[in-house]
């Protein structure tokens, strides 16, 4: 077994203390692999450990409200068996590292949260923001990140209703890529995440796996240094016509009654789909990666 | 007027179509799934925009390639109306149901927004409501529609009244040649076009001047 190093560990986004703690939790040092579950499950991407404090501060309770935060994305009844659902999310360091993928796959994941609970998504809307039009990186991340946004949803066929840019020396080193998707649903054709009982098959879709994107939920959650630009392959490379045939799928098994459902896996992967489902433990057949 | 609205596992217009085509003829189009070899009895045939297959490798080639081409090769040949709009009118050029190709626009960037246009040729079963010289705005958004053929091919179109739509002088999006929007088959039955007709049928929507080209089909094939 590979031996567990203070460099490697580091090299996983974690610290001295989440090491520790691991170890407490495990009763062992984790294995090479177990490290880069923890790594991914841990980063600020998938656990927010860090904003968690601050979004709990944040009104999510009303009799309107359908479904509040610990899902897929929010839903609001918006009146006559008609539900609003919607997602926002923010894709800064994957987008100031290689601004087209980076944003487009931001604008797909945040899709997929709002379809595979059961909305045809309908509009999207971003807020940016990017550091002074005179710094040399500048027009490359706005021409990027501009295309990468539409080109996504043009594709997926949604459109691009609105949206809010502005441009400061702060975020020179530093830009900011939220984006927003907005789905139509029936309020009785909702589906949630949470999977229930034992001997349930599970199925795994997505676009073909290739070397793009590896411990880019790790990545996300770093600090930039000056060696961030080596990091451009930690950045998946979007694939939206196999997402459109995805948002099609899941609507049109939404048109029959279902009991169980998976949610959308994003950057976490494979491991998030198996250790997030209350542990109830899983037998994986899993194709050979191409 | 019966119709039929062709479905790729990537186009993502076919619903705009298929709700235009309810609510101008009163009927709501067959939806046709790209595999099928078969199209039922129809009067008209949209391909509809978007994507088709992904369109990684050139747009509409795969397409061009599938079941439901052929069918839709053979409801041509026999005279039978064609409407491809955006991916739809890519889809065509392919096929070689129309000359030319579209080509990557001229300023390289994806364009989103209402485009004015002109009526060039009223004489096709598509446009026979307009006005020549008409004055409409329809919405574009595409990255590669600059129409392009050689100047032999240009000089016919134009010579044998086939170009039915242009863009406003100032106002072409994608650098197509001689400002072509949208031309016909030689048989006149098949139109292609970039802008989008099926966006404006509402008001709602932010305009009408799509409607007169579904109401001159509606008058000539019911």
């Amino acid at each position: 077994m590979t031996q567990i190093t203070d460099e490697m560990v580091r090299e996983h986004g974690l610290t001295e203390d989440e090491h520790a703690h691991i170890k407490r939790l495990l009763n062992r040092e984790p294995s090479f692999v177990e490290l880069g579950i923890f790594s991914v499950m841990w980063s600020e991407h998938c656990s927010y450990k860090s904003t968690r404090v601050h979004l709990a501060k944040l009104p999510t309770k009303a009799s309107w409200v359908l479904q509040g935060p610990g899902e897929n994305a929010g839903v609001i009844d918006i009146g006559d068996g008609d539900a609003c659902i919607f997602k926002m999310e923010s894709h800064n360091h994957p987008s100031f590292i290689e601004p087209y993928q980076g944003a487009a796959t931001g604008v797909g994941g945040i899709m997929r949260d709002v379809f595979t609970m059961g909305a045809r998504p309908i509009a999207m809307m971003n807020a940016l923001r990017f550091g002074e039009p005179s710094h040399p990186k500048t027009r490359h991340l706005v021409s990027g990140v501009v295309s990468g946004i539409g080109g996504y949803g043009n594709c997926m066929g949604v459109p691009t209703v609105g949206g809010e840019v502005n441009f400061h020396k702060s975020y020179n080193g530093n830009i900011l890529v939220n984006a927003m998707c907005v789905g139509l649903a029936r309020t009785d054709k909702i589906f949630l995440s949470a999977a229930k009982g034992a001997g349930n098959p599970v199925v795994y879709i997505g676009s073909k796996t290739g070397r793009d994107g590896i411990h880019g939920a790790t990545m996300a959650s770093a600090e930039f240094d000056d060696a961030s630009e080596e990091k451009r392959p930690t950045v998946q490379v979007g694939d939206p016509f196999t997402e459109k045939l995805l948002l099609e799928a899941c609507l049109e098994l939404d048109g029959d009654r279902r009991d169980h459902r998976d949610p959308g896996h994003g950057r976490g992967g494979a491991h998030i789909l198996v250790g997030g489902d209350g542990g109830q433990g899983r037998q994986r057949h899993r194709a050979r990666p191409r | 007027m019966k119709s039929a609205v062709v479905v790729f596992p990537a186009s993502n217009c076919d619903r705009d179509a298929a709700v235009a085509l309810e609510q101008m003829t009163g009927k709501a189009p067959h939806m046709v799934w790209h595999q099928d070899a078969d199209l039922p009895e129809v009067d008209l045939v949209v391909l509809p925009g978007r994507f088709s297959y992904g369109d990684y490798l050139r747009c509409g080639a795969m397409a061009s390639q599938s079941a439901v081409m052929r069918a839709v090769k053979a409801h041509a040949e026999k005279g039978g109306a064609v409407l491809g709009i955006c991916n739809g009118f890519q889809v065509l050029t392919e096929t070689h149901l129309l000359p030319g190709a579209l080509v990557r626009n001229a300023g390289l960037k994806f364009v989103c927004r209402p485009v004015g246009l002109e009526v060039d040729e009223t004489q096709s079963v598509f446009t026979r409501k307009y006005e020549k010289g008409q004055r409409l705005s329809f919405p574009v958004a595409h990255g590669e529609g600059n129409y392009y053929a050689d100047a032999e091919t240009l000089d016919r179109l134009e010579g044998e009244g086939r170009v039915v739509f242009r863009y406003a002088e100032g106002d072409n999006p994608n650098g197509s040649a001689r400002n072509i929007a949208g031309i016909l088959s030689e048989k006149r039955n098949v139109l292609g076009l970039m802008p989008h007709p099926e966006r404006v049928v509402d008001p709602l929507l932010g305009g009408t001047d799509g409607k007169a080209l579904f109401e001159s089909l509606i008058e000539t094939l019911s």
